[in-house]
């Protein structure tokens, strides 16, 4: 029962499949957005259960204890959070803006309405 | 003492003014700020390259944390030559600005332009100034996240689909960075890339290590728009700003293939990484196709902007074809026509830049006639054009020169052959526009179009100026180039 010692990264890997799906799939844009931060959300659990060390306590020196988990993933993953959050700030906006000039957040539809997408 | 903090300045100078443009909100002060810190990024840059050929590799560690545990800068005759092309085209981009920036983002959106340019022209000299895996995500997250806003502002509605269109392809590529320099970490505990090119040779034959490359391969290639990578690149140009197409197009792609150079050759090492999952065999058809399917698309396009986008996405087949021979010689053509399609692509934007401040569009049917009205814009596209199908004395003929000896020194005569096929569909398309604006007659109303007033002359003929003398006096970049080729094969064994 290797594969079961895996669980995370079958959540990983079938978090970000079904991200990805929906960006590819979805005609909505705040859809897409949404499959893309799915997608971006699974990188997320990929560092922090890489950081995992088994037996290990949070990492806050102390005599009681001897196995850290590593944190720096955890950093890492933080700063990748809020490049997360920023493009899907700026993604939205986007979509605020194609909405105002379009009347639509469908993709066929605005294809319609000028050939470029 | 402030030479040593200079691979930090590098970054931070444009990083530091771009909050100060908000702060001041007000457009020709932004401008200057902008043109000050793109100047002094230019002398830093042109610095480093000095010190870097002289005295060898540089490193600087942030906030004095030594280097593997804490993020180290690192500069070598690689990213050297790309700090310095990068903040060229960022200067002479800032100086040509004002005017058209004007005649195309409404005034309250000017600060903020400038601030967006400042934010990406830090992102892209962080990437290529940084020795950190992770920090270089995240750089590449600050030169995207900015270059969207950037290319959204464009006057035409369908620059807010394609910024969108580019913001989920180019973030779909930079999460498969992340992944891949995930992976990386998980088998070496490391991101420092020297630290990195140390350690996986200890754990290359495992498939955690094939998937990190796989991933980061798929993610940069996303990132440069090798072919089928590409979609989001000609709707992102042709509907951008012209002076974010300009500065976009000349720096944008570059940094990515500095960012392919970097992670296959320094931190994965030639020989892994290439005998073991033979790229050549995926990247050297992959180019070739790019090659011809974008150069046969730019043939039809009716949007010059759009046609010279299509036109870079096969240059970039021309830069991954140079790198897929693992030679030295491949290499320096690879490193060449990073330098010289950014002076080629940078030049040819800008000149349409001047013809898009006189005529509001860039569509062909308004090109009529337009040779005799604006002789020096349209000599300057003459010019640009001839360097992109590699005329001798134009530096577009000393990068195919290369490619075609790299092709010829691997026993691939085809291959060279080819190159030669790709560079006369290269006349094709540029043809077309000589044809239309010198040899068709002028429409009889809007005679009274002229030529572009000389503060937008003047940034492109620099560029275009230097097409010609980096095609003549091919010291400083071939020389370069070349050693910036050695030391990339030889660090890497």
């Amino acid at each position: 029962m290797a594969w079961l010692g895996l669980y995370n990264y079958w959540v990983v890997i079938f978090l970000m499949m079904a991200g990805f799906y929906a960006v590819i799939t979805r005609g909505n844009l705040v859809k897409k957005i949404v499959g893309l931060n799915l997608f971006q959300t699974s990188v997320f659990i990929l560092y922090i259960s890489m950081s995992k060390v088994q037996g290990g306590t949070a990492p806050i020196v102390d005599n009681e204890f001897a196995i850290y988990s590593n944190p720096l993933p955890h950093v890492l993953i933080l700063t990748a959070i809020v490049v997360g959050v920023a493009t899907t700030a700026l993604g939205l906006a986007l979509v605020v803006r194609i909405r105002e000039s379009y009347g639509t957040v469908e993709e066929d539809e605005i294809h319609h309405l000028d050939k470029s997408f | 003492m402030i030479s040593q903090h200079l691979p930090a300045l590098q970054v931070v100078i444009p990083l530091l003014t771009a909050p100060v443009c908000l702060l001041f909100n007000n457009a020709r002060v932004a401008w200057i700020l902008s043109l000050v810190a793109s100047s002094v990024a230019l002398v830093i840059a042109a610095l480093l390259l000095q010190q870097v050929l002289t005295v060898g590799i540089l490193t600087y560690e942030i906030g004095g944390w030594a280097a593997p545990w804490g993020i180290e800068y690192r500069i070598d005759p690689v990213n050297a030559f790309v700090l310095l092309i990068v903040a060229a085209i960022g200067t002479v981009v800032m100086s040509f600005a004002p005017r058209s920036v004007a005649s195309e983002i409404p005034e309250q959106q000017i600060a903020l332009f400038y601030a967006a340019y400042l934010l990406c022209l830090a992102g892209l000299l962080g990437i290529a100034a940084t020795g950190d895996a992770f920090n270089l995500f995240v750089f590449l997250e600050i030169s995207s996240l900015s270059s969207y806003v950037l290319i959204s502002l464009g006057r035409d509605r369908r620059a807010l689909t394609a910024a969108f269109q580019y913001l989920i392809m180019g973030t779909i590529g930079a999460t498969f960075i992340l992944i891949g320099v995930g992976l990386l970490y998980m088998m070496t505990g490391t991101l420092n890339m020297a630290d990195l090119a140390k350690r996986l040779p200890l754990v290359a034959d495992t498939r955690t290590v094939a998937a990190a490359l796989a991933f980061l391969t798929v993610g940069i290639s996303l990132k440069l728009a090798l072919f089928p990578l590409h979609l989001w690149l000609p709707n992102a140009y042709a509907f951008a700003p012209s002076v974010v197409t300009a500065f976009i197009a000349a720096t944008g792609t570059k940094v990515a293939v500095y960012m392919l150079l970097r992670f296959l050759f320094t931190v994965f090492g030639a020989t892994l990484s290439f005998e073991a999952v033979l790229l050549p065999t995926i990247l050297l058809p992959l180019s070739l196709v790019a090659v011809f399917s974008a150069s046969i698309v730019a043939i039809f396009q009716d949007n010059i902007k759009r046609m010279l986008a299509y036109s870079s996405v096969a240059q970039i087949g021309y830069m991954i074809l140079g790198l897929s021979f693992v030679s030295v010689t491949g290499l320096t053509a690879c490193i060449l026509h990073l330098f010289n399609h950014a002076l080629m692509k940078g030049g040819l934007f800008l000149a349409l830049g001047c013809v898009v401040y006189q005529l509001g569009s860039a569509d062909i049917s308004k090109f009529a006639g337009l040779g005799r009205r604006m002789p020096w814009t349209f000599a300057a596209i003459v010019v640009g054009g001839l360097s992109l199908i590699g005329v001798p004395l134009t530096v577009g003929f000393i990068s195919k020169w290369y490619l075609v000896l790299a092709a010829l020194e691997s026993g691939q005569w085809w291959v060279a052959v080819l190159v030669l096929i790709g560079s006369l569909l290269a006349v094709v398309y540029m043809w077309r526009i000589v044809e239309v604006a010198f040899f068709q007659p002028a429409p009889r109303q809007g005679s009274q179009r002229r030529e572009a007033p000389l503060s937008l002359l003047l940034p492109t003929w620099v560029l275009i100026g230097a097409n010609i003398f980096f095609g003549i006096n091919t010291d400083l970049t071939v020389g370069v180039a070349q050693r910036a080729a050695v030391w990339l094969l030889g660090g890497a064994s």
